[in-house]
């Protein structure tokens, strides 16, 4: 789409033809030459007559360049915004539903667009999210809603009270452009037939597919979850990942599943394989690459299977099958948790979430400890009456850790033949019962129980009592895990209970199994349920700081129909039961809106204006540049734009001389310093250190040559910003108090000179007062030093063994005199498993050489010489004075030895060891 | 020099300009050897030529007595035939031998150049040398070289016509003449002059010099074409379309040169400003020993 800013400028494209005329016409100027043999060229007719005027290219081009002027001076823009045609209000909708999320930004920035355009033109923009609740529209102006509209969010629940915002539109004409999130809603086309009425609607979609994730389930061992999306017709793979913390803690993919949708498949199954351990960590499965709370499914007790050991300490005697304490028990989980069986020994090193113990009868104190143990680390012992309790004397007397209750002695027993009263039905549970809301079966009866000893705790801990009161499940709290105790028996004999569904949804509330989804929901009602975090649109969990408890009906009508306002998608939690609300609900299908006919669906591709007058000038003045260089050409004149092009290419070849003879002069030097093994002093730009650093290197060359294989050529000095250090064996580095930091550069220079072999002598030249260079009280110069070691990379140092190679790598040394005789060297330190072995004279220390070597004897000035070869600093006095100055030329060979040999030195020592070895 | 007040001027004029060019020339003929002077033909002369054997008629103050001793018979001493020449030099003088292509210098300048030595080499071989269409005739001996050179340097600033009209047409009866000009103008007098010089029995040389540029016709473009004094010009609208039909009538040109000096006795020979002196003078040199032979 182009427009123009100007049309009427465009009339001048009519005067093209005439142009063509005009320039036709004009032949190009001729040149004037002079020339002798004009004689011979009289009477000579030119071959063709369309020479004398332009040639038609060049023509055309002339044209094309003028047609592009017009053309830019009419203002064309690329993608023109359409003004709008009415300033009556304009209302903005945005879904905002969770379907919204995951292109929220190409929303808001729509939206945006919608209100710039309207706020050029000065119409009132109301802004409304329809996941909110339903209130008046308001109409500003729109730039006061540009802070607004940043701040808007998705919602992790669907549009739902379509029907009250309709009853919210005021009346009045005003346009609409509705932001849809693609999925049709309950009351959509009436709110749009509304809207309609009042005004233009404008609706905007993306094509980009949703996907949206259901609630986990259990089948066959596999969890399964069901992905739906919207939008089919292309073949697609999604990843559903199940996250949850590793065993340190951390979130992490846990598991992570390939689903495949065929080019028409609305819907498909996602079939995770877990083992129990990971499955019980998952917090919430997610839609790969999907960000928005539609495409997370959290993760409930309907996903974990507790481990329950059903312990029964006296299962030595035969029984029926049917009549085994625990056989209810067992049928009640075996499909909702992972049963263990066995004595109490084998089952607590397992760990399990819940102990079962049937009719428990007084059990040794070491087995009692553990178990009591357990149970306050967070066990759920749950323990059954039975006739061998009610005839021990556990609990009678005293409080038992591991009975919620102190028992009465014998039982209650009625209905039966000796006893008054008929069997006892249970009684409505209590509001602070965990079995609050639980329907009772009329016809249950209990026959037989024991009785707990009234006393001011019973009333808390009862949880379920008989029509008279007697309490029938007692439990208390002990440290973070709990005892409970029903007071009859696991199996059919004393009551009906086990017989009931009441005893699975009983156990379910306590945790003991899981809620299996939405057979859960008369499990779920009657409570109050704590959210414990809740998602926002984007799928993230946020603190539920804002939120009261939910009551139970309504955590069953979100299950069912979706989570709202009032009860977002989260997981909500009463003690032990953790259930999740979802944000897309259980089995609810993905519909894709239908727009009426008539109503356009457009995308919601921004499309930015781009004004093309720029480029098109542009375009204009090559075309005008190609028409002079044409017109030389046509003109036979070209020549000289020959000579201009080679001026100009001959200017743009100038700079590089320079650079040229840098590099030269750089070759230069590195042709020197590789012509044999020079050795080298770090420039300090203070003269009188130069100076010196130069004087003793050549002495000490003059040393080496005396007494070693080793000639050195004349010592040059390193500039390290300038020059290159990698062929040198060894750097003097003299540190001064004020020396210059090197730039990032030289780090990286000497980095790599060190890295690959190259060693620096530091010289703090201050006598190492301060003791090493590390520590407190540093000299100036240590202080530079540190400054300047900050950068490079050096290993870490101490102080020079006594068996380092340095020590005797060509001469035996334990001192390294300079100019100062008492302080040490710092070199790599030994690592640390460096040990001495036999027959050696020292340990293998290093397989390498040092990269650095840290001291303060100032050397140089030990070494120093002048032009004829002669010492000129002074170096101690007398005899002592020269024996130092020798001992200072000792360490400066062996120094320029250890740096050229390296290890070889080292390994000379093993020799007499390795022959020993090879001779045997 | 009260009655020339200008002399002196043009005379320094000349005195500054002239040398060079009298160096230059001297200096061109240098390079041409003298190996093979003289007729080679029996005749008046002082170097000995052969001896013969004396035939009825010659005079006994011929016989070679030396030589005749030490036979029987009488041997005439001849010497080699020395009979001065005179060589008549016509430089072409019109504007449009001032034509000069690139940094070449004019045609002119070659031309001048060119007779200037040849007139050197032929003074130096004792022929008598003159321009024609100038007063002075002929003469030997160095002086007249510097002559020459007057009156070749006058030629400078003497206005001209476009193209020479008019070509010597008296002669020298059995002379030499060399006409050196671009021959671009109209051939009619040179007809005439040509036919006059075969009536004379004076035998020559045509050379024309031509600038490289007029050779290769290296022009482009919408051109108007001036000749060197303006009286003449052509307009194209494309040169480059004219430069084969240019190059034949140059060379049809070339050939009805050839075909007047054949007719006439005349060598004709074509020199560029673009190539060395030496090669031209050396030929013209040859060119005109092979007339006398």
């Amino acid at each position: 789409m182009i427009g123009f800013s100007a049309p009427l400028l465009l009339i001048g494209l009519l005067a093209l033809p005439v142009l063509w005329i005009l320039l036709r016409a004009v032949p190009p100027a001729a040149t004037r030459r002079r020339f002798a043999g004009v004689a011979l060229l009289l009477g000579l007719a030119d071959k063709s007559q369309q020479a004398d005027k332009t040639p038609w290219w060049l023509l055309a081009l002339r044209m094309m360049a003028l047609a592009t002027m017009i053309l830019a001076f009419a203002g064309p823009v690329l993608n023109p915004k359409s003004a709008a045609r009415t300033s009556d209000p304009l209302l903005i909708i945005m879904d905002g539903g969770w379907a919204d999320a995951y292109d929220w930004p190409l929303r808001q920035a729509k939206a945006a667009s919608l209100l710039d355009d309207a706020g050029q033109v000065g119409r009132l923009v109301a802004v409304v999210q329809l996941t909110d609740l339903p209130q008046a529209l308001d109409f500003r102006a729109a730039a006061d809603w540009r802070g607004r509209l940043a701040a808007m969010a998705p919602r992790a629940w669907q549009v739902q009270d379509l029907a009250l915002w309709r009853a919210r539109l005021p009346a009045g004409p005003y346009d609409t452009a509705w932001i849809s999130d693609g999925l049709a809603h309950s009351g959509q086309a009436e709110l749009l037939a509304s809207l309609q009425a009042q005004g233009h609607v404008d609706v905007f979609a993306s094509d980009q597919p949703i996907y949206a994730l259901g609630p986990a389930r259990q089948v066959d061992g596999k969890v399964t979850l069901k992905v739906q999306r919207l939008r089919t017709g292309k073949p697609a793979l999604v990843d559903v990942i199940a996250l949850g913390p590793d065993p340190s803690g951390i979130q992490r993919d846990l598991a992570r599943v390939r689903v495949t949708f065929a080019a028409q498949d609305s819907a498909a199954l996602a079939l995770l394989d877990l083992p129990a351990e990971l499955r019980n960590r998952v917090t919430r499965f997610a839609v790969d690459g999907q960000r928005s709370a539609g495409a997370v499914s959290l993760a409930d007790d309907t996903l974990k299977r507790r481990k329950v050991a059903l312990v029964n300490e006296s299962a030595d005697g035969e029984g029926l099958q049917l009549l085994a304490p625990l056989h209810y028990l067992r049928q009640a989980l075996i499909l909702s948790a992972d049963l263990l069986s066995g004595g109490l020994d084998d089952v607590l090193p397992a760990n399990p979430d819940v102990i079962v113990l049937a009719d428990g009868a007084q059990m040794p104190q070491a087995k009692a400890a553990a178990l009591q143990s357990w149970v306050e680390k967070g066990g759920l012992l749950l323990r059954f009456a039975g006739p061998r309790l009610a005839a021990s004397d556990i609990a009678l007397m005293a409080k038992d850790p591991l009975m919620p209750v102190t028992l009465r002695q014998g039982g209650l027993t009625s209905g039966g033949a000796m006893s008054w009263g008929a069997p006892k039905a249970l009684a409505a549970f209590a509001q602070s019962s965990p079995f609050h809301g639980l329907a009772i079966p009329p016809d249950l009866r209990v026959r037989t129980q024991v009785l707990a000893q009234p006393d001011a705790d019973l009333p808390r801990r009862t949880l379920a009592v008989l029509e008279d009161g007697t309490p029938l499940v007692t439990r208390k709290t002990l440290g973070q895990g709990q005892v409970v105790l029903f007071h009859v028996t696991a199996n059919a004999e004393w009551s009906d209970l086990p017989l009931s569904g009441l005893f699975v949804q009983m156990l379910e509330r306590l945790a003991v199994s899981a809620t299996s989804g939405s057979a859960g929901a008369d499990v779920l009602a009657g409570l109050i349920w704590t959210p414990e975090h809740i998602l926002d649109g984007w799928g993230d969990r946020v603190d539920p700081t804002a939120l009261a408890g939910v009551d139970g009906a309504d955590l069953v009508a979100a299950l069912q129909r979706g989570p709202s306002g009032a009860v977002p998608a989260g997981v909500y939690r009463h003690e032990g039961l953790g259930v999740a609300v979802n944000a897309v609900p259980v089995d609810q299908p993905l519909v894709q809106a239908a727009w009426p006919l008539g109503v356009a669906v457009q995308g919601l591709t921004l499309v930015a204006e781009i004004a093309l007058k720029g480029p098109m000038l542009a375009l204009a003045m090559i075309l005008l540049l190609c028409d002079a260089v044409a017109s030389l050409a046509v003109m036979g004149r070209l020549g000289f734009g020959r000579g201009a092009g080679a001026g100009l290419l001959a200017l743009a070849l100038l700079a590089p001389p320079q650079n040229a003879q840098a590099d030269e002069a750089a070759d230069q030097r590195a042709i020197a310093a590789t012509q044999g093994v020079v050795l080298a002093y770090v420039i300090t730009r203070d003269a009188a250190v130069d100076a010196t650093s130069a004087a003793s290197l050549q002495g000490l060359s003059d040393q080496l040559i005396f007494r070693t294989a080793i000639e050195p050529l004349m010592p040059m000095g390193v500039d390290l910003e300038k020059d290159e250090v990698v062929f040198f064996p060894c750097l003097y580095w003299p540190v001064t108090a004020d020396a210059a930091t090197p730039s990032d550069a030289a780090y990286t220079k000497l980095n790599h000179y060190l890295r690959t072999g190259g060693m620096i002598l530091f010289d703090t030249r201050d006598a190492d007062v301060a003791g090493g260079g590390v520590g407190q009280g540093l000299t100036p110069e240590g202080q530079a030093l540190q400054r300047i070691a900050q950068g490079l990379d050096i290993p870490p140092l101490a102080p020079l063994p006594g068996d380092h190679v340095l020590t005797r790598s060509f001469y035996l040394l334990q001192a390294f005199p300079g100019r100062f005789a008492e302080g040490g060297l710092w070199v790599e330190a030994p690592p640390p498993d460096a040990t001495k072995t036999d027959e050696m004279p020292f340990r293998n220390l290093n397989d390498g050489v040092t990269p650095v070597v840290i001291g303060g004897n100032d050397w140089a000035s030990a070494w120093a010489v002048d032009d004829d070869g002669w010492p000129f600093l002074p170096v101690g006095r007398g005899a002592a004075g020269d024996q130092q100055r020798e001992y200072a030329y000792r360490f400066g060979i062996n120094l320029i030895m250890y740096a050229l040999t390296g290890n070889y030195k080292s390994d000379q020592v093993h020799v007499p060891a390795l022959l020993e070895r090879l001779g045997k | 020099m009260t009655l020339f007040p200008d002399l002196r001027a043009r005379a320094e004029a000349l005195g500054q300009s002239l040398p060079p060019l009298l160096a230059a020339a001297e200096h061109l003929a240098a390079t041409v050897t003298f190996g093979e002077h003289g007729r080679r033909r029996p005749g008046r002369g002082d170097d000995f030529w052969q001896y013969r054997p004396a035939r009825a008629g010659d005079s006994l103050r011929w016989i070679d007595w030396r030589r005749s001793a030490r036979s029987d018979q009488a041997f005439v001493q001849e010497r080699e035939w020395q009979a001065a020449q005179s060589v008549v030099l016509w430089v072409d003088r019109a504007q449009s031998m001032d034509f000069a292509g690139g940094s070449r210098p004019p045609k002119s300048d070659r031309a001048r150049l060119l007779a200037l030595a040849l007139a050197a080499l032929l003074v130096r071989a004792g022929e008598q040398v003159g321009l024609a269409g100038h007063p002075q005739p002929p003469r030997a001996g160095k002086g007249q070289m510097q002559r020459l050179l007057e009156v070749l340097a006058a030629d400078l600033t003497a206005p001209a016509q476009d193209y020479a009209a008019a070509l010597p047409d008296d002669f020298i009866r059995q002379g030499r003449a060399v006409f050196i000009s671009d021959f671009l103008g109209d051939l009619s007098g040179l007809q005439r002059s040509l036919a006059q010089a075969a009536a004379s029995g004076v035998k020559g040389l045509l050379v024309q010099v031509l600038d490289p540029d007029e050779e290769a016709f290296p022009f482009d473009g919408r051109t108007v074409f001036v000749s060197m004094g303006g009286s003449l010009a052509h307009e194209t609208q494309s040169a480059g379309d004219l430069r084969g039909r240019y190059l034949a009538r140059l060379g049809e040109r070339k050939a009805r040169l050839a075909e007047l000096a054949q007719a006439a006795g005349w060598v004709y020979a074509s020199h560029h400003t673009g190539q060395p002196a030496t090669t031209a003078l050396l030929w013209t040199y040859r060119a005109l020993q092979g007339g006398w032979r």
